[in-house]
């Protein structure tokens, strides 16, 4: 008999697809009017186990209670009849819609609008004012910042009378100070006795929020600890299965020469809107520059004017020669060659061929280099491949096959690839963005090393990330920006969050300029 | 949802495409009151079942491999090229100015030159869409087919105005003269103890083969062909790799017009020694149905030329031997390029769902 102080209990879940097992007799109890936090690395089954409770996986064994009534949920109608409400982390709204309209849909009633919508307005109105969750019901998707959006997708599984709200890294796209109101608003949830699933891989999040957390590894859930008597350490360490150093450790920088130095630097887009509206900076070698922002805010246009995939206008010199940023020479090839390597941001769409193997993925970008070239007509592949297999062992790829697929690696793998091509290039600068999105914690340790070594040897990098907390463990400065600009240099060790969150909002900061 | 065997995929999954074209190609035979099992006797006895046969079937699969083989390597810069058919008549063009109007010792440099002039026009030809492609965005499907328009067109003015010999009524060219005629299969030691009879097919064959290891040794294994790959799979990645989209859209298109414009050595140098209007007969466009039967792939292409020679040869013998008019071979071939492109993805969900039962079935003993 299952316990009906629970809101969700799930006994001996399992569910493979083909040879993969993606939950191994999952066992998990969440107790009513709490926040619970499930973490894991990617990969570790957190995203199945949801989407069985969510109806779009069906479950090869186990049992599911919702409220100590055994539940099966088939699709994901039957999932809100059971009162679960799912807040995605690429949201599904209706650009073009009001709030109002979107909330309504697929829960209209009655052929006429009309009339839902007079309901919807005043329970949203309701809504609003219990939990804090304030939005303008006539205000359209596309006008409403990202963190508003998340509200509206809050009140959609609140106005189909969600009990349990499951929240899928909630934060990714938002500001500290966004991400603060959103724990708010959970909080408020919860003392009002709304059940809450907190999927994330940030730790933080998990120690300030969550009143029970449970950590999943590889298909199994390893362990559920009350969070107030654990601490980020001890979970760092379940997840991955290992001591992990979640500090990096680096020596001070020793700053040379100016390598890069940007002046005024603008990138006009396709729709003729400026998104990089002039910017100027330096980097020494020896040092990381670290971008923090929220994402969207031109970080993405500053690493492709740099690596000479955008067009731009403005001034960059590189060890004092000037890098050209339209027509001739503006391209990814003549920036390797001028020594720029360039871990980009979307390592899927952009680092990596995903239908190509290892060993083709790690010649791109480097495919006319005259190592990899058995003659002047024929690449030597077999070159190729043992360079590969050097290079997966000593960056630890795994599984260090060099004739498998990019898709077929793990994201943590897929930018081993892209960072070892890169790194083993001796740049005289590294652009990096985004270097651990999607990756786990495992790997993150060593890609963070193999940056700070980098640096180590005087090169020069400049690090974008959406992740302050990278930001500020890696860089030797950091500069925020904001709609296209920089709002100000800080130096890591004096700045705080609520400084840096300031700013990347738009406004100015607490601290001092570095 | 599990994914295919290897061998499944490369062949099992043609082949049951092809059983249901065939069947349904039955049914549609009944339908008009005749007699499937006969069509099939005919087709089979006359395109594969003699060398004669084979002469013919050879000789349509040598252009469909050079027509087949054009499509794949566009199709790997990410370009559909339907614009082979009008390549394919302006290397005819190339190849009859070339035999009618330089003096040519031998066949076999005939040959080469008139290789080198098909080429040069069908790869000319793909050009201006590549250029439209590439610089203005003008889309190449769209261009491509206006293009075989305009080369129909101008193919008529060249024959009937400029080309045709004073006194000839039809619009062709005067006949080549007899040091550019290459010798067929039945003229050719060796082969002229097999094929006893004289044929269509040619020596074009072996550079139509010759050519599918230089396509695949092109994609496979030089730096063009991983930066047409590459392109192919990712414009953005491409561009972060810094490989120039013009570039490769101007160079895999040019190589994809001069493989059509190849094919002209087979039916107009080859076998009509003299250039016709609409000479590649809808060649062209079949070479899209190989292509995709083929999987992109030279190996794949020759064994799909092969397979559409003997339903061209098949279809013409049904014409002649059975009340089945000789239109019923275009809709033979429709319905393969139905079931083997179009409904590709059907034959393969449903193979993969039987396989997975059995894998399911097999489980469930294992774990009995």
């Amino acid at each position: 008999m299952a316990d009906a102080r629970y809101a969700i209990e799930l006994k001996g879940i399992s569910k493979s697809f083909g040879p993969v097992q993606a939950n191994k007799d999952i066992h998990i109890a969440v107790p009513k009017g709490t926040i619970h936090g499930i973490i894991g690395e990617n990969g570790a089954g957190k995203s199945t186990l949801m989407s069985i409770l969510y109806g779009f996986y069906r479950a090869d064994s186990g049992e599911i209670f919702i409220n100590g009534k055994a539940t099966t949920i088939p699709d994901s109608q039957s999932a809100i009849r059971a009162g679960i409400g799912m807040v995605f982390q690429h949201f599904k709204l209706v650009q073009n819609f009001t709030v109002l309209e979107n909330v309504v849909l697929g829960a209209e009633e009655g052929a006429l609008l009309a009339g839902s919508l007079a309901k919807a307005r005043k329970v949203l109105t309701d809504l609003s004012r219990e939990y804090e969750l304030d939005v303008d019901p006539d205000a359209v998707i596309e006008d409403l910042s990202v963190g508003h959006q998340q509200r509206v997708e809050i009140l959609k599984a609140l106005y189909r009378q969600a009990d349990i709200l499951i929240l899928d890294e909630p934060t990714g796209v938002l500001t500290p100070a966004e991400a603060d109101h959103l724990f708010r608003i959970l909080k408020g949830l919860r003392d009002q006795g709304k059940t809450i699933i907190l999927i994330t891989h940030k730790l933080r999040e998990i120690m300030e929020t969550t009143d029970n957390v449970s950590v999943m590894r590889r298909g199994t859930m390893v362990d559920t600890v009350k969070t107030a008597e654990t601490s980020p350490e001890q979970l760092a360490e379940l997840m991955v299965g290992r001591k992990v150093l979640l500090e990096v450790e680096k020596k001070p920088a020793l700053l040379g020469r100016t390598v890069l130095k940007v002046e005024d630097l603008r990138v006009v887009d396709e729709h003729g809107v400026e998104r990089l509206k002039g910017v100027s900076f330096e980097i020494r070698s020896g040092e990381i520059l670290g971008i923090a922002g929220v994402a969207g805010n031109g970080q993405s246009e500053l690493l492709e004017a740099l690596g000479g995939i955008a067009r731009a206008t403005g001034k960059v010199t590189l060890n004092g020669a000037d890098l050209p940023l339209s027509g001739k020479g503006a391209d990814g090839r003549s920036r390797r060659a001028a020594g720029i390597a360039h871990v980009p941001e979307d390592r899927q769409a952009l680092g990596l061929i995903m239908d190509f193997t290892a060993w083709e993925n790690v010649a791109f970008g480097y495919h006319d280099a005259p190592e990899y070239q058995k003659n002047s007509l024929f690449m030597d592949n077999d070159a190729l491949r043992a360079d590969t297999e050097r290079k997966m062992a000593t960056f630890d790829v795994r599984p260090p096959i060099p004739t498998l697929a990019a898709k077929s690696f793990s994201g943590g793998n897929q930018q081993k690839i892209v960072v070892a091509r890169e790194i083993e290039r001796n740049p005289d600068l590294l652009l990096v963005g985004q270097p651990t999105r999607g990756v786990d914690i495992g790997a993150i340790e060593f890609i963070h090393k193999q940056i700070v070594a980098l640096r180590d040897q005087g090169k020069a990098i400049l690090l974008v990330s959406v992740e302050l907390d990278e930001i500020r463990s890696l860089s030797d400065r950091i500069a925020v920006m904001f709609d296209g600009r920089i709002m100000g240099f800080r130096d890591p060790e004096t700045t705080d969050e609520r400084d840096l969150g300031l700013m990347m909002a738009g406004m100015a900061g607490t601290g001092e300029a570095a | 949802m599990e994914r295919l065997p290897r061998w499944a995929d490369v062949a099992l999954v043609p082949l049951i495409s092809l059983l249901l074209a065939a069947i349904i190609a039955a049914l549609v035979i009944l339908a008009i009151g005749q007699d499937p099992w006969e069509a099939i006797t005919v087709m089979v006895q006359g395109s594969v079942m003699n060398a004669y046969g084979w002469g013919y079937t050879l000789y349509y699969a040598t252009s469909f491999m050079f027509t087949g083989l054009a499509v794949t390597v566009a199709f790997h810069a990410g370009l559909f090229n339907i614009g082979g058919e009008g390549q394919a008549q302006l290397g005819g063009l190339g190849v009859a100015l070339c035999c009618l109007f330089l003096p040519w010792p031998h066949w076999s440099l005939a040959l080469i030159g008139a290789t080198f002039a098909g080429a040069a026009f069908g790869a000319a030809w793909a050009a201006v869409p590549a250029y439209l492609q590439a610089k203005r965005g003008s889309h190449i499907v769209i261009t491509t087919i206006m293009f075989n328009y305009i080369a129909s067109a101008f193919l008529i003015f060249m024959l009937v105005d400029v080309l045709r010999p004073d006194g000839q009524m039809d619009p062709a060219t005067a006949n080549f003269p007899e040091a550019t005629h290459l010798p067929t299969l039945n003229e050719i030691p060796g082969l002229n103890l097999i094929f006893t009879s004289g044929v269509p097919a040619n020596v074009t064959l072996f550079i139509a083969l010759a050519m599918a290891v230089v396509v695949w040794a092109l994609l496979w294994r030089t730096r063009l062909g991983y930066a047409i790959r590459a392109y192919g799979k990712s414009e953005p990645a491409a561009r972060y790799a810094g490989i120039s989209p013009f570039g490769i859209i101007m160079v895999a298109m040019m190589i994809s017009g001069g493989l059509a414009g190849m094919m002209a050595i087979n039916n107009v140098m080859g076998e009509a020694e003299r250039l016709l209007g609409n000479s590649a007969s809808g060649a062209g466009f079949i070479g899209i149905a190989v292509a995709l039967m083929g999987r992109n792939h030279p190996v794949g292409v020759v064994l799909a030329a092969l397979l559409f020679g003997f339903l061209f040869q098949g279809g013409a013998e049904l014409g002649l031997w059975t009340k089945i008019p000789i239109e019923m071979r275009t809709v033979v071939q429709g319905l393969v390029i139905l079931f083997t492109g179009a409904l590709d993805m059907m034959v393969r969900m449903l193979l993969t769902w039987i396989f997975n039962l059995f894998r399911a079935g097999r489980m469930a003993k294992g774990a009995a």
